[in-house]
């Protein structure tokens, strides 16, 4: 039996900056069924924090409640984590974002967190373009309860048992970018290669970046005539581009062809290059964007890869003007300046 | 590159290591369960069916299989292999009943065994139970060859040789020993279908030219022919001041016998540096730990002879140099020379072959170096009625690989004598099975234990080293023994790919602890492909296993170089594409044909 991981790692296995290798960014095993595109997103998430070199307890996963929201027990073993209650963890999120901007936060949901109990919290977490990574594993069901469809699954999706959804599916990219979301990404659990490099993205980027996940649930949801099966997927993936993050430190190589390729030029100075596919959109261009899902939708086609991002606008941070310290940095000489400052403060209102 | 043929059953033999590299081919992880399952009579006949001398190997083995050894690779150190097979020998309960029973049917076919060592043995126990007539001849009291004169009790007790010696003897061998074969042309004169040479390395090499080599001959000895003296009782006392020359097993042997008989100051002197001794590393430690200096770099020049007696030897001081090849020069570093003083000196500086009593107008032809033409997988020399096997054959090696030659000879001259083919070789026999039986079961222990090798205890040296047959080493007890076995990474359960039942959720690829596993592109060049996987496969001495293309045009790769065999891919694979399946490998012997 073997629900422990081996301790022993390859003798030759890549260090990043830190001298890190990947077991530093590794958690526990995944108790999740065989096969379950959540994993592979883990080990995305993983292999994406490694190579940006990022210091594992500069980290933050909060998640929600669902098969997806226990993948932050899975991996960052070395981070900091806190599972939250149903839909709430953009709130949970929130309190902690504000209470310290150095960290890279990690928001995990799932379909039913994000679609359905916890809608409100995602619409609003996306209004005040709160800094975060927030990543959707979306299954089209509740595969913690065996199964049920859930408000992504696509009208006319069969589910295992043969039963065909009647409903209109809640589109998640769309209604980001909709909401005005200032990073908006599709990919499959199943595509490592455009899946790192758009969180590698996201996580540089300042401002709420919104990652919708397909990830095909191998128990409830990989039958034949489900639009979530790793077949139907791989067959109905359509990349806005081809993408490549260009870390900051590197000088950038690459020569664009005009029009089909553009550089994007994110707040630290990191560049997000783009071998476009799709012609007629611009990352940049929210409406563009809108009419590519809006086609892609009609054609049957996921749309994947980066759709929409704009960097000029600036997280809730920057919006409320708040202080550069982390609250438990903050001291009682900072935060009680005295009676003096008081008087003035308060001579300042007669 | 083209999908692995993993039918054929090298590829799964080669990732089983040890096994691979034991020139018997045992199948030690095989017998290593068994050991941890307290299992320890049916693992002494798993290596009483391959190796033939479970106790004396578990003792005395040069274990080309711990080199080879995973484990060594994902950590410091090999499994102890060699003395887990000890464990077996030791804990053992009936194995005689599970033997074969002389008498056996005739077959009408008569056989002569020159020598009585480790690879006759072999061929007897083979042979005898077809029904073959056996005669072995031997020069020395009892059967056992080099392991009975060579090899001291204080490492290999009489009992333990007797009691696997007479194992095969009561095959009903006809034995003729003390009888020293004088004419192979005599024995061929006489009704035997096939003759088997196996008469050892029996010569000692010498420093005749070496100044003083006559004038001191009294206190100067050949090493295995002292080691022999003392097996047999005519030595039994030293000088107290001892040069032992060379680097070898032998040195050692005889550097730790010398403390026994009475050596106060014994020094091994060799020529190499330390580090390039031939020695086993752990045969260096035994001779250190017992108070054995070892003074390397040093050519010998002269003995030096008061007098007309021994007073010690003069050595020149050298300094090793590798030229870009590795070739190892010895350059002499000017400083003075030394005088080392000694009561005795045991020359042990190699062996040498000697066929004084083979005719040379038989038909059985011999090289430029004096060795016999003998054929490397029939083992048949152009004699067709004689084969060699053992040392004879090709020169000093050791006794597992003696064993490995007296199974194939067997092999030979009972297709020999049914006048068959002796270029058809069996193939082996193989078994692959399924070790699933749930979800997160297997039928072996796939948790990976980080347990650090565990030490074999020793006996106090204050009792050694009065008593020379008092064995040296005590052999694990049963818990450690469980311990040792279970560091075992059961490499001989395989991981079986499917890549038709693959839907590419890459779950293998995420959990694989070693990231051996990759999903990728295909490359018509293994080199190229080697460099694409998530860590470059660049120990090129391990294979890598090859899907068919799967689904989204990438094949998966594995390297199966630091594989821990721990299952986890076979246990998060929703479709059962990675299988652990349990491989079984095994030399076909004569008795199977």
């Amino acid at each position: 039996m073997t629900y422990l991981k081996p301790l022993f790692r390859h003798p030759r296995l890549p260090k990043n900056k830190l001298g890190y290798t990947l077991k530093e960014y590794e958690g526990s095993i995944s108790t999740l069924c065989a096969g379950c595109g959540h994993d592979s997103i883990s080990a995305t998430i993983v292999q994406a924090c490694f190579e940006l070199a990022i210091e594992p307890h500069l980290v933050a996963k909060i998640s929600g409640i669902g098969c997806s929201s226990k993948t932050p027990a899975y991996f960052l073993g070395n981070s900091h984590g806190f599972n939250s209650v149903h839909g709430r963890m953009p709130s949970v999120a929130t309190g902690a974002n504000m209470a310290n901007k150095n960290m890279v936060y990690f928001g995990v949901s799932g379909d039913g967190d994000t679609a359905s109990i916890g809608m409100g919290q995602f619409v609003h977490a996306i209004r005040r373009n709160l800094n975060m990574v927030y990543i959707v594993m979306n299954n089209g069901c509740y595969g913690l309860t065996k199964g049920q469809d859930s408000a992504t699954a696509d009208v006319g999706s069969a589910s295992k048992s043969g039963h065909i959804n009647p409903f209109q599916p809640v589109d998640l990219a769309s209604l980001a970018v909709e909401l005005g979301a200032t990073f908006v990404a599709q990919s499959f659990s199943g595509d490592k290669q455009q899946l790192v490099p758009l969180i590698k993205a996201a996580i540089q980027h300042q401002g709420l970046a919104f990652i919708n996940v397909m990830s095909p649930c191998v128990t409830f949801n990989n039958n034949p005539g489900s639009t979530k099966s790793y077949d139907y997927v791989r067959e109905h993936m359509h990349a806005t581009g081809k993408m490549d993050f260009v870390p900051q430190q590197k000088p950038i190589q690459a020569t664009y062809a005009e029009g089909t390729d553009t550089a994007v030029t994110l707040h630290d100075g990191s560049v997000m290059s783009l071998h476009k596919l799709a012609p007629d959109w611009d990352p940049e261009d929210r409406l563009s964007t809108v009419n590519a899902l809006q086609q892609a939708r009609a054609k049957n086609e996921i749309l994947t890869g980066l759709l929409y991002i704009h960097t000029g606008y600036g997280d809730l941070h920057k919006i409320l003007n708040t202080t550069d310290t982390a609250l438990n940095g903050l001291t009682e000489k900072n935060l009680c300046p005295g009676k003096k400052t008081l008087d003035t403060i308060n001579a300042g209102l007669r | 590159m083209k999908p692995t043929d993993t039918r054929d059953p090298e590829y799964y033999h080669k990732v089983v290591d040890c096994q691979y590299a034991c020139p018997a081919h045992t199948p030690v992880p095989e017998y290593i369960r068994k050991i941890a399952a307290e299992k320890y009579t049916e693992a002494y006949m798993i290596n009483w069916e391959s190796n033939v001398f479970p106790g004396i190997l578990g003792r005395t083995c040069d274990r080309p299989c711990e080199p080879a050894c995973r484990r060594g690779r994902v950590e410091e150190e090999p499994v102890a292999i060699c003395r887990l097979k000890r464990v077996a020998a030791d804990q053992k309960g009936d194995v005689q009943s599970l033997m074969p029973h002389a008498p056996f049917p005739a077959n009408g076919k008569k056989i002569a065994l020159i020598g009585g060592g480790p690879a006759s043995l072999t061929v007897a126990r083979d042979l005898a139970p077809l029904g073959y007539e056996i005669h072995l001849f031997d020069e020395q009291i009892a059967g056992g060859g080099m392991m009975r004169s060579q090899i001291p009790a204080f490492r290999l007790p009489e009992e333990v040789l007797n009691e696997e010696v007479g194992y095969i003897l009561n095959l009903g061998i006809h034995t003729q020993f003390m009888t020293y074969v004088e004419s192979l042309k005599a024995v061929l004169d006489q009704d035997y279908d096939a003759v088997f040479v196996g008469t050892g390395a029996p010569r000692g090499r010498d420093l005749p030219k070496l100044p003083g080599r006559k004038e001191g001959d009294a206190n100067i000895h050949i090493g295995i022919e002292w080691l022999a003296g003392v097996a047999f009782e005519h030595i039994d006392k030293i000088g107290k001041k001892v040069i032992v020359l060379g680097g070898g097993n032998t040195a050692m042997d005889c550097c730790r016998t010398s403390r026994r008989l009475g050596g106060e100051q014994v020094k091994v002197v060799v020529r190499s540096p330390f580090k390039d001794m031939k020695a086993s590393p752990w045969e260096k430690e035994d001779a250190q730990h017992e108070d054995v200096a070892i003074l390397d770099n040093h050519v010998p020049l002269s003995f030096e002879v008061e007098n007309g007696k021994l007073t010690g030897m003069k050595f020149q001081r050298v300094k090793a140099h590798y030229d870009d090849k590795g070739k190892r020069k010895l350059i002499p570093t000017g400083e003075p020379d030394v005088f080392i003083e000694a009561d005795e000196v045991l020359i042990a500086i190699g062996q040498e072959n000697s066929f004084p009593w083979i005719e040379r107008n038989i038909g059985l032809e011999f090289d430029e170096w004096e060795m016999p033409v003998v054929d490397k997988v029939t083992f048949q020399s152009t004699h067709p009625k004689v084969f060699f096997g053992g040392d004879a054959a090709f020169g000093p090696e050791n006794v597992i690989t003696a064993v490995a030659h007296g199974h194939q000879a067997a092999v030979s001259m009972h297709l020999f004598c049914q006048e068959r083919d002796l270029h058809q070789r069996p193939a082996p026999y193989t078994n692959l099975f399924s070790t699933k039986m749930g979800i997160h079961e297997w039928s072996y222990d796939s948790p990976v234990t980080i347990d650090q090798r565990y030490l074999v205890p020793q006996a106090q040296k204050s009792i050694t080293l009065i008593d020379r047959r008092k064995e040296v080493e005590l052999g694990f007890d049963p818990p450690t023994g469980y311990k040792e076995a279970q560091r075992c990474l059961n490499c001989d359960v395989q991981t079986d790919f499917t890549a038709d039942r693959c839907i590419e959720c890459d779950a293998c690829m995420d959990i694989c602890p070693t990231s051996c596993i990759t999903f990728t592109g295909n490359e018509a060049d293994e080199d190229r492909l080697r460099e694409k996987l998530l860590v470059p496969a660049e120990n090129k001495s391990q294979d890598i296993l090859v899907s068919e293309t799967l689904k989204t045009g990438r094949v998966m790769v594995k390297d199966e170089d630091v594989c821990l065999h721990c299952g986890l891919c076979a246990e998060r694979c929703p479709t059962s594409a990675w299988d652990m399946q349990q491989f079984f490998y095994s030399v076909t012997k004569a008795g199977n044909l």
